[in-house]
């Protein structure tokens, strides 16, 4: 087992797989509202993901264990996946807000405490460790089930490390 | 539930016994969203699962008599007769004409020096104190073991404030859903793929661990680890809960994709007894999702048994629980289930 083999098999995204692809960056350049990122490489059985999305952009499932495909054409960005997935492997970036060298991440969220509107945060990689400051733009609750959906300004050049947040304790 | 709800459907009277005090088994402790398909309401967390099922108990009021609090202790294979006790002392017996056994599962502990410290759980105990009764286990937590059960319940922890020092799984990849695992690992824990505890330490309570790299035939090889914690929790798996099973005499087999010791079953998860049916964890391993879905199979086989409903209606319902336990089947966990399940199923009781 190499060291790459050693991270995939203890849940971390090395590189692209099936169910776990960039989304094409020309179209991604220009996406108004973003294009999800879905990370779900392993066969299980589950599809919310399709289920709920409204525009057909996660495409249905031959087999309910298959990985996730997506057209990206119809994803407008919604985030509903994000609030739904069960995994937490759904996360939106849109690379058209904000000013230069910024982009919006919309990202699954479950823990206490929630971050603020306008509050810097700490923005984590795969791996937990504190990558840069974000900016929250938006704390949402789409299903009303305590996921919440939360946007959140970071350098644009992180989108492809960034997977969460963590609310840093004011002393 | 699940049983109940289909027996009850079809105008059986249902007698539901459960030893715990609030009916919903491990589902009323799964706080995080359940994976499957709509009809398994994938998407929707544990315990609100339960709720629905309550829900739809609830509307069998006439037919359907629950008792929480009460145990079965013994069923008696002479004249089928189960004893059940609610509470520590009232005592009664019963006769029924079928019965559903859907005891669920045991944790399985491992041994190591130091093991009998407080501060040593199992998973479910940890999961029970914080999700049921909100009570924080500790500061600091080891978790053994990186099935969906030890990342899931790392993570809840988690969410509780609770600190995880880190995931230990002895084997190469994490055998849990590897989104689960991605899920606490960005979150900064770390997981110890091929390694294992070695001992707790501590003098009265727990205050650490060591932990150490094994090979491929589990010997020790690298170097110890010193690990602080003040709680070590092991989720090193399950084990299906089916004394009752043998003492009905159900022919039983070992398996091991099913985690223990199970009862020969047909298709309508009917046992080698011909009044017994059994279902979920009792009958091997598995997931919620196709627990309840066992269930409603067990729940229909008894009602066909006693008459109640049309045999189309029956065979109508089994086929589409069947495909429901296909689909949920289908992945890299589902394997090993089938491979399991083939070894322990027949196709038609001969009587
Ligand atoms: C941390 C964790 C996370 C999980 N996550 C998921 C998930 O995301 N998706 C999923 O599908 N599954 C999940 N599962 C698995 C799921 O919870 C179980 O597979 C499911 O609960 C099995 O249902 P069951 O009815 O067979 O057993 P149980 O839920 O264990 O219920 C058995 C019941 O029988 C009672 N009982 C036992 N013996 C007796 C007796 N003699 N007399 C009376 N009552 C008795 C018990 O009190 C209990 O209430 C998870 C499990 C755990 C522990």
């Amino acid at each position: 087992m190499n060291e790459k083999e050693k991270l995939f098999n203890g849940g971390v995204l090395t590189e692209a797989r099936k169910g776990a692809i960039e989304p094409p960056r020309d179209l991604w350049e220009n996406k108004k509202n973003g294009l999800v990122i879905i990370e779900c490489p392993q066969r299980i059985p589950c599809n919310p993901c399709h289920t709920s999305c409204p525009t057909g952009a996660v495409k249905a499932f031959k087999d309910i264990n298959d990985q996730p495909e997506i057209d990206y054409e119809k994803c407008t960005g919604c985030a509903r996946c994000v609030a739904v997935c069960p995994g937490l492997a759904c996360f939106v970036v849109d690379l058209t807000w904000g000013g230069d060298g910024v982009a919006l991440m919309k990202l699954p969220y479950e823990m206490l405490p929630l971050p603020q509107e306008g509050e810097t945060v700490d923005c984590l990689n795969r791996i937990g460790n504190t990558v840069s400051k974000g900016k929250i733009v938006k704390v949402l609750e789409p299903m009303h089930d305590r996921t919440m959906v939360v946007h959140v300004e970071v350098p644009r050049d992180l989108v492809m490390d960034i997977r969460t947040i963590r609310v840093v304790k004011q002393a | 539930m699940s049983a109940t709800l289909e027996a009850a459907s079809l105008g059986c009277h249902v007698t539901l016994v459960d030893s715990d005090l609030a009916l919903g088994g491990q589902l009323i402790k799964q706080t995080h969203k359940f994976f499957g398909s709509k009809d398994e309401r994938a998407g929707t967390r544990g315990f609100k699962i339960s709720e629905i099922l309550l829900e739809e108990l609830n509307s069998y009021k006439g037919t359907v008599e629950v008792h929480t609090n009460c145990t079965a202790t013994g069923f008696y294979k002479e004249d089928g007769v189960v004893s059940c006790v609610i509470g520590e002392d009232e005592y009664f017996r019963i006769k029924p004409e079928k019965i559903v056994m859907a005891t669920g599962a045991q944790e399985r502990l491992l041994p190591f020096p130091n093991n009998h410290l407080p501060g040593v759980y199992g998973a479910g105990a940890v999961q029970t104190l914080m999700n049921v009764y909100g009570v924080v286990p500790g500061k600091k937590v080891l978790m053994v073991g990186a099935g969906n059960i030890g990342l899931i319940v790392s993570y809840q922890l988690m969410q509780a404030g609770v600190e995880i020092a880190g995931i230990v799984e002895a084997m190469d990849k994490v055998g849990g859903y590897w989104v689960h695992a991605a899920k606490t690992r960005r979150l900064g824990v770390p997981i110890y793929l091929r390694h294992t505890i070695r001992e707790a330490l501590g003098d009265k309570i727990v205050e650490g661990a060591v932990i150490q790299e094994i090979d491929d035939r589990f010997q020790p090889t690298g170097k110890e680890i010193k690990i602080d914690a003040d709680v070590i929790c092991m989720a090193v798996g399950l084990t299906p809960t089916c004394e009752l099973l043998w003492q009905a005499g159900c022919e039983m087999v070992f398996v091991p994709q099913l985690c223990g010791h199970v009862a020969q079953r047909d298709l309508f998860m009917r046992t080698s007894h011909k009044d017994i049916w059994v279902a979920g964890d009792a009958s091997g391993i598995e997931e919620a999702s196709a627990a309840m879905v066992e269930g409603r199979i067990a729940g229909v086989g008894v009602a066909k048994a006693l008459g109640h409903g049309e045999a189309s209606e029956h065979s109508g319902r089994l086929e589409e629980f069947k495909r429901r336990l296909a689909d949920l089947r289908g992945g890299e966990v589902g394997q090993k289930i089938c491979q399991g399940i083939s070894c322990c199923t027949v196709n038609e009781w001969g009587v």
